[in-house]
């Protein structure tokens, strides 16, 4: 299929395969996963230019599918999200002014490089410490609350913060002060802009560790962010020019079947479940991020893609193992005379 | 708390101490590239989008907001209508975290 903007042919098929993917996977996790597609488009035939911009627009265009999905699940808070939204971009323009200085001095791509490692094994550290916690505190027979035991728990210290105005976030199902998400949104937005990706990595677990969401609505919540923060790339990569607008269409296609199953899956895993599938994933990307910067970057095309597949088949199954599960529980009620709703 | 507080910190410290030329300068400088979209090939819609594209970058980029919008949001009820014939319940889910 031929690219009239970025003057390129690209094997369509390989597009909708890669927007499916995604499409599963940031259902699943609550992210955009620009992680994946850049390198995708890249390996596809596109220039690293056009891969970030059009990467950004169908991250824009699948999140908002997800979006709707986990919205009838009640998966998303909706005035948390907008909370975020505005520390969200203040974070990233810091952050990209922050690139602009450190580019004035050189060697930008490695600080960046080593940054962005460097964030992600505290993210696995964290991800992989608090399940341990969690095990430990279950066998010791500690349950917490509604959510069942849980690990970490950073955010009841940071709800006892009480500095006005406090806020209620209905479905999220607690109060805290509006300078919580504020604060948070800024921080991760700023890496984000400083590192050139959309955020969702470094929010979601932001959203469950500091903020205090259970799982399932911090994949919902932060989809909605990503939406937002998505088109508002799309429109800044559009004005650089920087966009394959065909690309974007084909690779939503893919994408609105693959959000489905991912968005779906969420129902049959339990917040733990996603959250260690969420570590495995951050710990691959790292591992892509050293090879490239070592230089063996089909190696770290490779890890991408495998993980990418791994990700898709263990996803894929959870929904469909649950779906069939739920159906026979349906089948078996309305033959025992007791139809679930 | 405080021992895991001491382990980041080393940690950093050691990223730090085996990455010293983080601080070196160098690099090289940025390239500007400027693109042209090629409207030989393509015909209609495809087209337009082309022709905006190379004379008209700020309704380019509202076009390209509003399409991918549009598109997101008509592949959104697409799919959820199509969903909703499954027989899976999609209106609600337990939240259980462990």
């Amino acid at each position: 299929m031929y690219m009239p903007i970025a003057g390129v042919d690209i094997f369509w098929p390989g597009l909708v395969l890669i927007g499916f993917s995604v499409g599963v996977i940031g259902g699943f996790f609550g992210m955009g996963g620009a992680w994946m597609v850049t390198p995708g488009l890249n390996i596809l035939g596109f220039p690293m230019a056009f891969a970030i911009g059009t990467d950004m627009a169908h991250i824009a265009g699948k999140s908002m599918i997800s979006t709707m999905r986990h919205a009838k699940f009640g998966n998303v808070d909706y005035k948390l999200g907008l909370f975020m939204v505005f520390g969200t971009f203040l974070g990233i323009e810091c952050g990209a002014q922050l690139v602009m200085y450190l580019e004035r001095l050189g060697r930008i791509d490695t600080v960046v490089r080593y940054v962005y490692v460097l964030f992600l094994a505290l993210i696995a550290f964290m991800v992989f410490y608090d399940y341990a916690k969690a095990v430990k505190k279950k066998k010791a027979g500690v349950a917490e609350g509604e959510r069942g035991t849980e690990g970490i728990t950073w955010y009841k210290t940071f709800h006892k913060l009480n500095i006005p105005p406090m806020v209620h976030f209905k479905n999220a199902g607690f109060t805290c002060s509006a300078w919580l998400p504020a604060g948070v949104s800024f921080l991760t937005g700023v890496f984000a802009g400083f590192l050139g990706i959309g955020g969702g990595l470094f929010r979601m677990p932001a959203l469950v560790y500091l903020i205090g969401c259970p799982t399932h609505i911090a994949v919902g919540t932060d989809l909605f962010e990503v939406m937002i923060s998505g088109l508002y790339g799309a429109f800044t990569f559009s004005l650089k020019g920087r966009i394959e607008l065909v690309a974007v269409f084909v690779m939503l296609t893919g994408a609105a079947i693959g959000a489905q199953i991912g968005t779906v899956a969420t129902k049959y895993a339990k917040g733990y479940g996603i959250r260690i599938a969420f570590g495995i994933a951050v710990i691959c990307c790292m591992i892509s991020i050293i090879l490239k910067q070592f230089g063996f970057s089909n190696s770290s095309a490779v890890m991408i893609l495998s993980t990418i597949g791994l990700m898709c088949v263990y996803i894929t199954a959870i929904m469909f193992k649950g779906a069939a599960a739920e159906l026979r529980e349906k089948k078996a009620a309305k033959q025992a005379g007791h139809p679930l709703s | 708390m405080r021992n895991l507080i001491k382990k980041g910190i080393w940690f950093v410290a050691g990223i730090g101490l085996c990455l010293p030329h983080l601080v070196w300068a160098g690099g090289e400088a940025a390239t500007n590239l400027v693109v042209v979209a090629d409207t030989r090939r393509v015909t209609g819609v495809l087209k337009y989008i082309a022709d905006t594209y190379n004379t008209d970058p700020w309704l380019f980029a509202v076009w390209a907001v509003v399409i991918t919008a549009a598109w997101g949001g008509i592949l959104g009820f697409l799919m959820d209508f199509i969903m909703s014939r499954s027989g899976l319940d999609l209106r609600s889910r337990k939240i259980v975290e462990h």
